[in-house]
């Protein structure tokens, strides 16, 4: 049982991380190459302040603030570059910060943080604070979706400069989108570094923001229930493919290619292709 | 005297990325794609290259076939991979090269073990001394002298022959060059045909100056080719070739410098964050 209670709560900290980039990402169409950042950066604030005597649920918001704030200021450099060249730049603030962790001794450096804990919870009130923690932001997402925000980031994402012309203050929309998504990245990462009372540079290095970026895709870019789906498989695969053990990674990435390659949509075009074929093929024929 | 032999060393470490990095370039110009499979085939022409010279023991037959098969895998991974998705969001071309570059990595460690390859009698290791007394390897010189020529050849056959002048124009306009007769799919094949080849090219000297290919010596240029092409201003191919070696030479100053707060790639990057935040639109854009 202890097995499938760290599995459930392992899926449900992924499932929370690939939500908040896909209300960067998904829904305000800024495309984030250095998420895992935040994860580590929330990871980070709750380890150390948990190491000077902080209790955990002090630590949370703090790690979502820091983990938002230094968002927002990323976020400014979508401001200033767009789409490809955002990209890159933000995998670079990725690399900027591992390398950072990496030099740094009071942050632990190559050695990492070990022994944290001290969350005051059993292992199955730990795992329902994650599945809480989780259910409060897919609630929250699908309410901004629904909300004039929501309606202003889709414009972000379809067309920015005609919102622009509309008179909406884009720059403002973006770095609130930036704010809110990694704030609950640190959430994330505060709940990461509690579950796994370790946390290390690699943890959150380029592998994990391609990963947490790959379950949004697969899952269907802006797609709430199809990102909850992907995250939650793709969490979880690593474990089910224990039988196939050395071809693991060699499975993992033909199937991402796969998916890509024969459903582009992702998991929420496949649901609605399956659903509604008539109408899909139509669409695909124009 | 250690300023000249890191401005050496970064020199040489930057033909590396110029060659690895212009071959993206070509497709990018091309298509849009941040094609991160790239890598894998640099590692492709990298294993090519160690298993023909061991076999053969010729060095111009092992780069042949080995920029000759990336070349191959190229347009294949073009034809298969990515012509029936490029309608789609740059997303989703992004994150299928992503896991064809991991499936392509797993795939080298499964068939040709964890450890990698080496050459069984590594040539052009020998060492000379230039510029007063700066130790250089042949297989350096070699690199630098090779990425010159091939920049050059490539330059020549851009501007001056039929093809190239039909690439160029493919990538400025590909509708008005396709009302001129052009096949886009022949530019496209032949983009990605030349940018694999130098990729494998760049395989073999990297094989030669570290005498060894393991599967995951493509992971650093996976992202840092990327960077490069950013940095000289998407799809620019001068602006490319400057910015690997200005690259290449602030990577061995900052590791010597700023090696105690940040570590080679953070260095690297920082300069990129750097140059956009004050240029968004890279070093050396033209347009």
């Amino acid at each position: 049982m202890d097995y499938e209670i760290s599995l459930l709560t392992t899926m449900s900290i992924s499932v929370l991380f690939a939500l908040s980039l896909n209300l960067i990402t998904g829904f305000c169409g800024q495309i984030s190459l250095g998420h895992a950042t935040f994860l580590g950066i929330g990871a980070y604030v709750t380890a150390l302040l948990g190491k000077a005597g902080l209790p955990f649920l002090a630590t949370l918001p703090l790690s979502m603030l820091l983990a938002g704030a230094i968002g927002a200021v990323v976020g400014l450099a979508s401001l200033r570059v767009r789409a490809d060249f955002l990209a890159v730049t933000t995998m670079g603030v990725g690399f900027l910060f591992v390398g950072i962790i990496r030099q740094q001794d009071w942050l632990g450096g190559e050695l990492g943080i070990s022994g944290i804990g001290g969350s005051g919870l059993s292992k199955t009130g730990f795992m329902l604070l994650a599945l809480l923690s989780t259910a409060a932001v897919a609630a929250l997402c699908l309410y901004i979706r629904a909300s004039w925000m929501g309606r202003v980031f889709n414009g972000v994402a379809e067309d920015e400069d005609t919102m622009r012309v509309l008179g909406i203050d884009v720059p403002r929309y973006k770095l609130a989108a930036f704010a809110i998504g990694t704030a609950l990245a640190g959430l994330a990462g505060a709940l990461y570094a509690h579950h796994l009372q370790f946390i290390g540079p690699d943890s959150f290095g380029f592998v994990e923001s391609v990963t947490v970026l790959s379950m949004v895709v697969v899952g269907g870019i802006g797609s709430v229930p199809g990102v909850v789906i992907a995250a939650a498989l793709l969490s979880a695969l690593p474990a089910w493919f224990q039988f196939i053990g050395d071809y693991k990674l060699l499975v993992y990435g033909g199937l991402l290619f796969l998916m890509m390659r024969f459903s582009p949509g992702g998991m929420a075009g496949l649901m609605s292709r399956f659903f509604n074929p008539v109408q899909t093929s139509a669409k695909g024929e124009r | 005297m250690l300023a000249l032999e890191l401005v050496a060393q970064g020199l040489v470490q930057g033909s590396i990325y110029a060659l690895i990095a212009l071959g993206l370039t070509l497709v990018y110009g091309l298509l849009r794609i941040l094609h991160v499979a790239h890598a894998a085939l640099f590692t492709l022409g990298a294993y090519v290259g160690v298993m023909v010279y061991n076999a053969t023991g010729n060095l111009p037959l092992a780069f042949a076939l080995a920029m000759v098969v990336a070349g191959l895998a190229g347009v294949a991974t073009f034809r298969l991979a990515y012509q029936p998705i490029l309608s789609q969001p740059p997303f989703v071309a992004l994150i299928a090269s992503i896991g064809l570059y991991i499936a392509a990595e797993e795939t080298f460690r499964v068939v040709f073990g964890a450890s990698g390859l080496s050459f069984a009698t590594p040539p052009l290791q020998g060492q000379v001394a230039l510029f007063g007394g700066i130790q250089f390897k042949t297989a350096e010189l070699m690199v630098m002298l090779g990425t010159a020529l091939i920049i050059a050849a490539l330059g020549w056959l851009q501007t001056r022959t039929r093809v190239g002048v039909a690439c160029q124009a493919t990538v400025s306009d590909p509708q008005m060059a396709e009302s001129f007769g052009i096949s886009l799919r022949k530019v496209r094949d032949i983009n990605f045909f030349v940018g694999s080849a130098l990729a494998g090219f760049a395989g073999v000297w990297v094989a030669l100056l570290n005498n060894l290919v393991e599967p995951t010596m493509g992971s650093v240029p996976s992202y840092k080719a990327l960077a490069i092409i950013v940095l000289g201003g998407l799809g620019s191919v001068r602006g490319t070739l400057a910015a690997a070696l200005v690259l290449g030479v602030v990577e061995a100053f900052g590791t010597i410098y700023l090696g105690k707060l940040l570590d080679r790639n953070a260095i690297a990057f920082a300069f990129l964050i750097l140059v956009l935040m004050l240029r968004p639109q890279g070093l050396f854009a033209t347009r």
